[in-house]
């Protein structure tokens, strides 16, 4: 830096050149173009939602031309809007249920067998870690097709239905826990629980007084990623599902709009499933950051963890 | 430490050590979660196999599974191959389609990613929150808002056409919706680029500013600093993102049929898709299903060591 700004020092013409052209070589100037193309991405990306959001108000059935504010198709029309026409309220019901169920069961167990698979070392361990990242990675149409044979010829006394999807969204999704954890594991590191034990703790009581409290953070990060993931899940839920009572909103979107039956009330729908999830992401954030108060760790890197950029 | 002074202090450690109860206490932590994946993971694949070499019911056309290897039978896939090389074969320029569709939209998901991710890794200074929240809005959003947001602005009085003729670009409203590829490749782009770009993003992040400004001391312009030190060190990240771009959009099967919903955009994942709903075919998608996981295998175990050997070398 003092080799570009000595000739400033300098009076005289002599440097008077050098001077005009430094500005424009400076190695350090803002990437206005960049900064300029990412802008346009964000916009690309954001604007048509927005548009979409915005359809959900229009007074009209037309999902491309705007013909007013209503809030017809959430609640005013008495026939075709989401609290009132029974298959749209279904599905808003069918998709909470499926996270929350999820939710409930994928998170312990993630945490529990990242806890297990991390300590004992063994070789059923590290094989059970490979399948579980396999399970991760694996395209979701072919983890699909499997559960789908495995409910119609094997387990048949699990019936497509709600049942089905919770088993496999809570296969599809507990490697988000398992992940999660097994990195906070790393950067924990076993001297606390080293110490509990030589202070005299069990087991069991080093899980509970030391390794949960520490792992709350990542606990909390994955169920909000587990919830969300189930909200948005498609692929596994359109080909477990069975009829209307067991179809969740994403299902619903897709059959209709993919049927013909498109409309304000699908938008209505979508802006429903996109408040559910903002709201769980802003929950997740600021809970997130409540849980690492006092760690080093800023909020980029509380936004990054919740958004799942860990595993 | 008196609590216990009937015990040696030092042995202490040495008990903590042992085998015995340590062991089974954490194989008894790890038990359900790898009881559930025996069995809801490991057997669902065997039961693909199962079926993929099992017969199908002549009467009814419900698949039949073949649990014991020794009586497998090569009915489903000779059905397939049928349909791959024979005759009657219309799956191979599905899958001729499905690569094109997939390379077009995950390169230019990079083309468009990497320098949104690098700007906000790398120059976006104190406004990193504003950007990163911005990139991770998507990442938010359901996939089947996102597609009804364009099948909005799509449409013959949509607001694309509406710019594009008021521009006079086009002279009449295209009909965007109607089966065209390139409406498909936007659709895989728009659908799957959050993903890529938070991987991006985590890995651009990573890279120590220091070996650029080494770069650049050194004196490399601007361009060969990128291309001789960003770039190399951003492999890894490149590779895991486009991985996890790529393996999704091979299995799409709903984006096109949102988008086009004609049989000119049908991708490979629609006839899974197809088979599993037709009685007669279940086996033959089995087989599909099959052979796609086994093309899939090798970048699906790269991906799994890549991202053990980057944690391992984390810690």
């Amino acid at each position: 830096m003092t080799a570009t700004r000595a000739p400033a020092t300098d009076a005289g013409p002599a440097t008077s050149r050098a001077r005009r052209w430094l500005p424009a070589r400076n190695p350090w100037r803002h990437p206005w173009f960049l900064e300029g193309f990412t802008w346009i991405y964000l916009i690309w990306s954001i604007v048509p939602i927005a548009l979409a959001v915005l359809f959900s108000f229009n007074n009209g059935h037309s999902q491309s031309v705007w013909q007013g504010f209503s809030w017809r198709w959430y609640y005013a029309d008495p026939v075709n809007s989401v609290l009132h026409d029974p298959a749209l309220h279904a599905a808003v019901v069918q998709t909470v249920r499926l996270a929350v169920f999820t939710t409930l069961i994928a998170v312990p167990l993630g945490v529990a067998f990242a806890l297990g698979i991390s300590r004992w070392r063994s070789y059923t361990a590290s094989t059970f870690n490979f399948v579980m990242i396999l399970s991760f990675v694996i395209p979701e149409l072919i983890f699909g097709v499997a559960m789908f044979f495995v409910f119609t010829v094997l387990f048949t006394s699990v019936h497509l239905g709600t049942l089905a999807e919770v088993l496999a969204l809570v296969t599809w999704n507990v490697s988000w826990p398992a992940i999660i954890v097994q990195a906070r594991l790393v950067t924990i590191g076993k001297q606390y629980e080293e110490a509990a034990a030589d202070l005299g703790a069990t087991q069991l009581q080093t899980m509970r007084r030391v390794m949960v409290p520490m792992l709350a953070p990542a606990i909390f990060a994955s169920a909000v990623l587990v919830f969300s993931s189930v909200v948005d899940d498609f692929v596994l839920v359109d080909l477990l599902n069975s009829n209307v009572s067991n179809t969740p909103m994403s299902v619903y979107i897709y059959s209709q709009q993919h049927g013909g039956n498109g409309g304000p009330a699908l938008n209505a729908l979508g802006t429903i499933m996109l408040v559910l999830s903002f709201v769980i992401a802003i929950i997740g954030f600021i809970g997130y950051r409540w849980m690492t108060r006092g760690e080093r760790g800023s909020r980029v890197a509380a936004l990054t963890t919740i958004a799942g950029a860990e595993g | 430490m008196q609590l216990r002074g009937d015990r040696p202090r030092r042995p202490s450690r040495l008990r903590r050590q042992s085998p015995g109860s340590n062991r089974l206490f954490w194989a008894a932590l790890a038990a359900p979660g790898i009881i559930w994946l025996a069995v809801l993971f490991i057997v669902p694949f065997y039961a693909i196999l199962a079926i993929a070499f099992g017969t199908i019911n002549q009467l009814f056309g419900y698949p039949v599974a073949v649990w014991d290897p020794l009586h497998w039978s090569s009915a489903n896939f000779s059905a397939a191959m049928r349909d791959v090389v024979g005759t009657s074969a219309f799956v191979g320029p599905i899958i001729l389609r499905t690569l094109v569709y997939v390379a077009a939209a995950s390169l230019l998901s990079l083309l468009i990613a990497y320098p949104a991710a690098y700007f906000v890794a790398r120059f976006a200074g104190r406004r990193k929150g504003l950007f990163l929240v911005l990139l991770i809005a998507p990442f938010w959003i359901s996939y089947m808002m996102r597609m009804l947001a364009w099948i909005d602005l799509l449409q013959t009085n949509g607001y694309v056409n509406k710019v594009l003729t008021s521009l006079h670009l086009v002279s009449q409203p295209v009909n965007w919706l109607g089966g065209l590829g390139p409406t498909v490749v936007l659709g895989l782009v728009y659908g799957y680029i959050p993903y890529l770009i938070l991987v991006l993003y985590a890995g651009l992040d990573r890279i120590d500013p220091a070996l650029i400004e080494a770069g650049r001391d050194l004196g490399l312009g601007r361009v060969r600093t990128f291309l001789r030190v960003t770039l190399p060190l951003s492999r890894q990240p490149i590779l895991t993102g486009m991985l996890i771009t790529v393996l999704p959009m091979l299995g799409d099967y709903f984006t096109n049929q949102l988008l086009s919903g004609t049989t000119g955009t049908t991708m490979l994942g629609n006839v899974i898709d197809d088979q599993l709903s037709t009685p007669g075919l279940q086996g033959e998608g089995a087989v599909f299903s099959m052979l796609f996981l086994l093309v899939l295998v090798i970048p699906m175990i790269y991906y799994v060591v890549a991202t053990n050997r980057s944690s391992r070398a984390a810690t």
